[in-house]
């Protein structure tokens, strides 16, 4: 409307500087192109914060999140999760001399078995996990201590790892594979699992320990130097291993050539730094017996034989051992359930709380009192 | 090639200050100038700037390094920098050193390729200027050598419609006298053609370049300056000396008119010639929000290092306590073993983790949104005026937003709220008044476009512009009414008015004042055409007849007189006199019997000013042969005299001009510029104070501040300043504030010391709740005095309480003091618009200048940050551009706090979850891409497009400018608020999550609680929840915001994949560690239930505080913006427009719009050229000049704009008197 409006003023104006330019041809008038973009005249969707629109979605919010709540609430109320602390800080623990005696220059190792028991049975997988508290895995210089390109197989940073190493870097003028402190402090207790029958004989329990990292991680971040046909120790022969260990990388596993070296699942899920100082590391899983009706962990007592080889006490931490199933939403995590139950209980009495406000002293018609 | 000149210029203004900077450094101060014609040798020694103009900045060598260096001086660059060194220190580097580098290296690389381009553009024009060509005189011939080649000293021939190459003396030219005309649009925007004449001496040397080529005079003048007025110099030639003045120099940037050539020797050149010594240099405007900014970033820098500080506190305590025993697992360097050293290091660690906060991204992205706003200025539409094919422009992109916080507007008058043309609107004649319009029942009718005009087609050569609405007026012509027809002779006579015929009957007139040219054309137009003049006679075509008159003397105007007279003699050989003048000054000089006539005709005076017009009495004599004989004699007795002859000259008018008989007054409307009224009055409902500053004389201004109805009969009262000393105007002050406030406040008025901070505190709040309307007229004496010290405090006052100011008679000193003094006064953004030379100053001083283009000349446009052609654009670039610039801006600034804080602090919560190491939470690619890449865009188009409510809207209700007024939309509380609401979200986003993976493991029993899962988890919430709240902040969506919104989601992710992806980690497994871990941690459902927990927890609270303060507490933006919403759904209104009436009351006033005329100059018949023929008498009738005048009218207004300018310049140079007295008191 307003573009027509000024074209028929261009037309009867006339525009002095187009003659006395010289040039020949038409000069361009210098009127600015009509444009929706150039005129800010784009067609936009404008959206109002009113009542109509606010308070449903209030309501909906709560509607939605309190069932999600209640049956997160649930699944993970359902999950059988047993914790252990085997640290062995008290003297009564089964652990107490070997925490109280065991240093990281200890030759001979000291085990201790801790007796627990389950009131019930945990059918499905099992999953055991290790956890550790008060230990700072997520320091910077603990999380950058280390080389993924020497993780990652390469022949180069194999001998010569990355400076982030230090001081985890070399001993004895050798480079240490796997460098660096996060590999140097490596988890390295050995839990073994055995069932007390009621008659007083114990049945170890399958414990299997591939399947326990991520794939990608198993099969992309991490890779043995020189590839799989190849002797470990021989690709390993020029690298010393890693200070605090007692067995060097290639003698992680030697069952197993795709468990052993750099791809020691083990060794993955430690170097998976966690996020928190308290975390549990998942260590074994008690596969279901496929056969049979029995749950995988029938209720009873167990003992849990602990080699006792990774020392805490020197920093407070604490060690346990977890069993637990999983669900859907993952092990036990009763927090993500409240949270949603709270956050949709307060969006619900919000929404009431606005509902009220606006009808008490709401301007639902605000239109009419605009001065000028 | 006139308009790329043109903009050359502009650009070499702009660019002044660095070309200053460069040319101070190598110059010693030149005390004298000797140039020695056509000696090179001689000229050489003194290494006179050559013509070469060198804008650039760079070649292409120093182009980095000098780029670089300059792009360092910045505070933020160098911050950075200093971030990016400390990065290198391997104990401190919290973060690779891409994360810093990746984006300073952006926007070094963005504004270097800005820089580069704007001084490739500069290159070119450079070039293209240096390589014009011009004919030099070398050894004896004439060639032709590129403009950058000439030499001080040289002699080039110019040819006409060429530009003068550098600034010349003129030695001769193809005219005769060895005048030559030009052109000096460029220079003062002055589109009428001025006079040169050449010496005589030299002008006789013509176009004999043999001769010339032997002129080898010497001159001796004043160094380079930018007086475009002034010259001083001498010439010695052939011992002898001739003195040397402005009048016979041609400037560079002028074009040689009506000229065929002329021959000039060089006086200055390039950077040194008057054009480029006289741009200016721009002072650096900043807004009030940049200020704000920067302390913002201060403080910002002030929480950083508390933050650096507590953190490195808490890591000293940590080390000690926890990290001590820790050392099985982690071991200490050796010179990390000291805890205190070990949170020294962690505080400058924390450093460069934490400088997100201030990002590097938020000054280039204001300067991006300031530039996107400028162009949409650019680019409006509306502010195009196509008359002269000028739309609006931009000229400094730093101050958009503070265009939406205008609280006080200074205008100049002339050229900015009237258009300058005049118009012969009304007359009375012998008693009897013409101009009104009366239906049939003798009810006066408005006139509007519709009024029928009087048809003018019995007359051949009638301007077909003019109109006329009564048409008894020409029927009284067409009855051969003597006293009607003799008054159109004496407007046919009395005059000074060149006329100029290119064709049979196309008559332009050239009038020194547009008042002149109105009158003569309505004469012209009743058929009394003044159709040609030589010194000695005039010839009007009478009703289609030819009569030539003799021209004996002219008694030309003066300001003393006030009125001017001619004496001719008629073809029947009757003497007479005719004059024109103020009404006062007139009537005092009649003869008695005109006593009853005097008294009706001052009545029909009264009426006509009543309507804003300006009048002038008209009225003539016969004379006796042997009177005027004798008189005539001692005319030339005293024009001949040496000392007094301005006053014995004056007393001889007065003897002649006595006894006069009265033959009517004719009324003049001072045309206001288009829709001034109406955008006055909606700028006053947006609380915008508009004052007049200006020049003319106070019933003038008095007259356009009622016809632009910023003064109006219903107010209280008008108060006038014209107090002569300062004690006067001290007390005229008091007493209209005394009368403003009432009785009660009389106790202010004691000491001024107790006054100053009393009235200061007390008033800002009183000044609000008066509701009478004032207004506060000054002048140029009283406004000197009330500037002083001691009494500028109760001149803001009593200003403030007024709600219109005018100040007359001022000085573009004063003009600019006045602004100062609010400024100083009232921390309120100001604004100043002008059209001429005299508005610079006030231009240059206000926060904000604004020229009018296309009026007077190009001076105030140069020195504005914003021009158009039109005042009343003013109201659509403040209450549209201005409001929409601020809103987005300031919602710009809030989101974008807030955003960083929200990305930032996450940090500062994980610090106590990792021993205060330092640790990032999110991945370092996140962090070198978040700000430029994620939310750079949406944010970005936000602040371009966004409208809180559209254009019409914003015009409708001007008080939605006020929010910007008082400064509400970005203040140091609202900056609170938004850290506040980002340092919330910040932690929102780290509890949540970490609540919820303490214990979590994936579905398949792996572990998910790692590092690089949380990371990925909070980064993902983090862009998830700023999306949300940009969608939540941006009121417009358009396309491109939906693009850019949804576009950074999508390239969020896609980019995570990328990073993460097996490829890139085999090709840098150590830049590329988090391999699969998106994979891993965005296949669970825990993952997305905490990431849209986070989402809604951060988000919700703002959507319910929002909608409580819309729904309860909402402003006048939500109102307009619930209502537009409204009418929306109910289809398009038509929109009420705003008329705005003028009132009209008695007011006596008189107005004669020029200074001392061309009357000596005609009959000496200088500027008439001997040999042509009489139709194209006048040089500046020639037909080259129109279409070569840059920017000039249509032929439709050529005559009155044309000439308005000589004496508007004129006008200036009385007041630069003024200003100099000032200074010098």
């Amino acid at each position: 409307m307003m573009a027509s409006s000024y074209n028929a003023k261009d037309e009867d104006g006339h525009h002095p500087g187009s003659v006395g330019s010289g040039g020949p041809g038409a000069v361009k008038s210098r009127k600015p192109d009509n444009t929706a973009f150039k005129q800010q005249r784009l067609p936009a969707w404008q959206p109002i914060l009113t009542a109509g629109t606010v308070l449903p979605a209030f309501f909906t919010i709560g509607l939605v999140f309190i069932p999600i709540g209640i049956g997160l609430f649930v699944t993970s109320n359902n999950i059988k999760e047993f914790e252990i602390d085997y640290t062995g800080v008290d003297k009564s623990s089964p652990c107490f001399h070997c925490s109280h005696n065991y240093s990281w220059n200890s030759t001979s190792a000291c085990t201790c078995s801790v007796p627990f028991t389950l009131e019930q049975s945990f059918e499905s997988n099992v999953f055991m996990y290790y956890g550790l508290s008060n230990f700072y895995q997520n320091h910077r210089r603990y999380v950058k201590s280390r080389d993924d390109s020497q993780l990652n197989g390469d022949k180069s940073s194999l001998v010569n790892p990355s400076k982030e190493c230090e001081p985890y870097r070399k001993s004895d003028e050798k480079a240490i594979a796997p460098c660096g402190a996060i590999a140097n402090s490596l988890f390295n207790d050995t839990l073994e699992l055995f069932y007390i029958h009621p008659n007083g004989n114990r049945t170890p329990i399958h414990l299997v320990k591939t399947g326990i990292a991520w794939w990608t991680d198993k099969h992309v971040k991490f890779r043995n130097p020189g590839g799989h046909d190849k002797n470990l120790s021989v690709a390993f022969q020029e690298t010393s291993k890693p200070v605090n260990w007692l067995k060097p990388v290639y003698e992680l596993d030697p069952t197993d050539p795709d468990n052993n070296g750099f791809i020691n699942e083990d060794f993955i899920v430690w170097m998976r730094t966690a996020a928190l100082p308290t975390f549990r590391k998942l260590f074994r899983i008690i596969q279901k017996k496929k056969d049979s009706n029995t749950p995988t962990l029938q209720p009873g007592n167990y003992t849990l034989e602990v080699t006792y080889n990774y020392p805490v006490r020197s920093f407070d931490g604490r060690k346990r051992m977890i069993l637990s199933t999983i669900s859907w939403m993952g092990g036990k995590n009763p927090f993500l359930g409240i949270a949603y139950m709270t956050v949709g209980a307060v969006c619900f009495f919000l929404g009431v709380v606005l509902l009220i406000i606006h009808h008490k002293y709401g301007n639902r018609n605000n239109n009419a009192d605009i001065p000028n | 090639m006139n308009g790329a000149c043109f903009r050359e210029t502009l650009r070499i203004c702009r660019r002044w200050p660095d070309i200053m900077a460069i040319w101070k450094e190598d110059v010693r101060v030149e005390e004298e100038r000797h140039v020695r014609a056509n000696d090179r040798e001689y000229n050489e020694r003194f290494s006179y700037a050559d013509n070469r103009i060198k804008t650039a900045k760079y070649n292409a060598f120093t182009f980095l390094p000098t780029n670089l260096f300059e792009q360092f001086q910045r505070v933020a660059n160098a911050y950075f920098l200093i971030l990016l060194i400390l990065q290198l220190i391997p104990e401190i580097s919290s973060l690779s050193w891409f994360t810093t580098i990746v984006p300073l290296v952006m926007v070094l690389a963005i504004t270097a390729v800005k820089d580069a381009t704007d001084d490739y553009f500069r290159h070119k024009s450079d070039q293209q200027v240096n390589t014009r060509q011009s004919q030099v005189l070398i050894k004896g011939t004439l060639q032709n050598e590129k403009w950058m080649n000439v030499r001080v000293g040289d002699i080039i021939k110019l040819e006409n419609n060429q530009f003068v190459a550098a600034d010349l003396l003129l030695l001769s030219s193809s005219e005769p006298y060895g005048l030559c005309y030009i052109e000096t649009a460029e220079l003062d925007g002055e589109t009428n053609l001025k006079v040169r004449q050449a010496l005589t001496v030299t002008s006789d040397l013509a176009n004999d370049v043999a001769r010339l080529a032997d002129f080898n005079a010497e001159v001796i003048c004043e160094p380079p300056n930018n007086k475009l007025d002034k010259f001083t110099g001498t010439l010695y030639w052939k011992d002898n000396k001739y003195s040397l003045d402005n009048e016979k120099m041609l400037l560079r940037g002028c074009v040689l008119r009506n000229t065929e050539w002329c021959f000039g020797l060089v006086i200055f050149a390039g950077l040194q010639t008057k054009l480029m010594q006289n741009c200016g240099s721009t002072k650096f405007k900043r807004t009030s929000i940049d200020r704000l900014m920067n302390t913002l970033v201060l403080w910002i820098f002030g929480f950083l290092i508390c933050m650096g500080i507590i953190l490195a506190i808490g890591n000293t305590i940590w080390e000690q306590r926890v990290g001590s025993e820790f050392w099985a697992y982690l071991q200490w360097n050796k010179f990390t073993s000291n805890a205190i050293f070990s949170g020294f290091l962690t505080f400058w660690s924390y450093v460069i983790i934490l400088n997100t906060v201030v990002p590097i991204s938020l000054y280039v992205s204001v300067e991006v949104l300031r530039l996107g706003h400028s162009y949409f200025i650019n680019w409006d539409r509306r502010m195009y005026y196509s008359h002269k094919d000028t739309p609006a422009e931009a000229r400094t992109t730093t101050l958009n937003e503070e265009l939406g916080q205008v609280e006080f507007i200074f205008s100049d008058k002339t050229g900015t709220l009237t258009q300058n043309i005049m118009v012969f609107n009304k007359c009375s004649i012998n008693g009897k008044t013409y101009g009104d319009v009366y239906d049939e029942f003798g009810h006066k009718v408005d006139i509007t476009e519709k009024t029928p005009c009087v048809d003018f087609s019995f007359n051949p050569l009638r301007d077909r512009k003019f109109r006329f609405h009564d048409s008894s007026l020409v029927e009284a012509i067409k009855l051969e009414e003597p006293l009607v027809q003799e008054f159109f002779r004496l407007l046919a006579l009395c005059h000074t008015v060149m006329p100029e015929e290119r064709n049979e009957g196309e008559l332009v007139y050239q009038a020194q004042s547009p008042d002149e040219g109105a009158l003569v054309t309505a004469a012209r137009n009743f058929g009394f055409v003044f159709r040609s003049r030589t010194p000695e006679t005039i010839t009007v075509y009478e009703m289609g007849q030819p009569v030539t008159y003799q021209l004996l003397a002219i008694l030309d105007f003066n300001n003393v007189r006030k009125r001017m007279s001619v004496i001719v003699r008629t073809p029947k050989g009757q003497l007479k006199l005719y004059s024109k003048g103020a009404d006062t000054i007139l009537f005092d000089r009649l003869d008695p019997s005109n006593d009853e006539l005097m008294y009706t005709t001052s009545e029909h005076l009264n009426e006509f000013a009543g309507e804003g017009l300006r009048t002038l009495a008209l009225a003539y004599k016969d004379l006796d042969e042997d009177v005027f004989d004798e008189w005539m004699k001692q005319l030339l007795f005293a024009s001949t005299s040496l000392d007094n002859r301005e006053e014995k000259l004056g007393v001889l008018y007065e003897e002649i001009e006595q006894g006069l008989m009265l033959l009517g007054a004719t009324a003049i409307e001072d045309k206001l510029q288009e829709g001034v009224p109406e955008t006055i009055a909606c700028l006053t409902l947006a609380n915008i104070k508009i004052w007049v500053l200006t020049g003319d004389k106070l019933e003038t201004a008095m007259n356009i501040g009622y016809s632009c109805n910023m003064l109006r009969d219903d107010m209280n009262e008008v108060f006038i300043i014209s107090g002569h000393t300062t004690l006067e105007v001290q007390r005229e002050l008091r007493a209209a504030k005394e009368s403003i406030m009432g009785p009660s406040r009389e106790i202010f008025s004691d000491g001024p010391d107790t006054e100053k901070t009393d009235i200061y505190s007390s008033d800002s709040v009183f000044e609000e709740t008066i509701i009478s309307e004032y207004a506060l007229i000054i002048n140029g004496h009283s406004l000197a005095h009330a500037l002083e010290a001691d009494l500028e405090q109760i001149l803001v006052d009593v200003a403030c309480l007024c709600k219109t100011v005018i100040c007359c008679r001022v000085t573009p000193l004063q003009k600019a003091l006045v602004v100062e003094l609010i400024k100083r006064h009232k921390r309120a953004v100001t604004l100043a618009i002008g059209d001429g030379a005299n508005d610079v100053s006030m231009i240059k001083t206000a926060h904000i200048g604004v020229g009018i283009s296309g009026q007077e000349g190009m001076q105030a446009v140069l020195s504005s940050d914003y021009s158009f052609a039109q005042f009343r654009y003013l109201q659509r670039l403040l209450l549209v551009h201005g409001r929409w610039s601020y809103h987005r801006m300031c919602n710009f600034l809030c989101y974008f706090f807030y955003k960083n804080f929200a990305f930032t602090l996450v940090h500062f919560w994980y610090g106590f979850q990792c021993g205060f190491s330092a640790q990032t939470v999110y991945d370092q690619w996140f962090i070198t891409l978040f700000n430029i890449v994620y939310t750079s865009l949406p944010v970005l188009s936000m602040g371009l497009f966004d409208q809180d409510v559209n254009e019409q809207y914003s015009l409708r209700y001007p008080n939605l400018y006020r929010p910007g007024q008082l400064n509400q939309l970005f203040n140091k509380r609202k900056f609170f608020t938004c850290t506040l609401h980002g340092i919330c979200t910040s932690f929102i986003l780290f509890f949540i999550p970490y609540g919820a993976f303490i214990s979590a493991v994936r579905d398949d029993g792996t572990q998910i609680s790692d590092q690089q899962a949380f990371a990925v988890t909070i980064a993902t919430s983090l862009v998830i929840v700023v999306s949300v709240q940009i969608g939540l902040d941006t009121n417009y969506w358009t396309a491109v915001n939906h693009f850019f919104i949804w576009g950074s989601l999508a390239v969020y992710f896609a980019i995570l994949f990328a990073m993460q992806s097996d490829g890139l980690f085999n090709i840098f497994p150590n830049q590329f560690t988090f391999i699969g871990t998106a994979r891993n941690s965005l296949d669970q459902k825990i993952v997305w239930l905490v990431i849209f927990l986070t989402t809604v927890v951060c988000i919700m609270p703002m959507v319910a505080v929002r909608f409580i303060k819309t729904d309860c507490y909402p402003t006048q933006t939500d109102k307009v913006r619930l209502l537009q919403q409204a009418t929306r759904r109910q289809g398009p209104q038509e929109q009420n427009l705003r008329r705005v009436r003028r009132t009209s009351s008695r007011r006596s006033a008189y107005a004669f719009a020029h200074q001392q005329g061309y009357g000596e100059l005609i009959t000496s018949g200088k500027n008439m050229k001997v040999t042509t023929s009489s139709t194209s008498t006048y040089p500046l009738s020639s037909p080259e000049r129109c279409p070569g005048t840059r920017g000039a009218p249509d032929e439709t207004t050529t005559e009155a704009e044309t000439n308005n300018t000589g004496f508007k310049r004129e006008f200036d140079q009385n007041q630069d008197v003024t200003v100099e007295d000032l200074e010098a008191r």
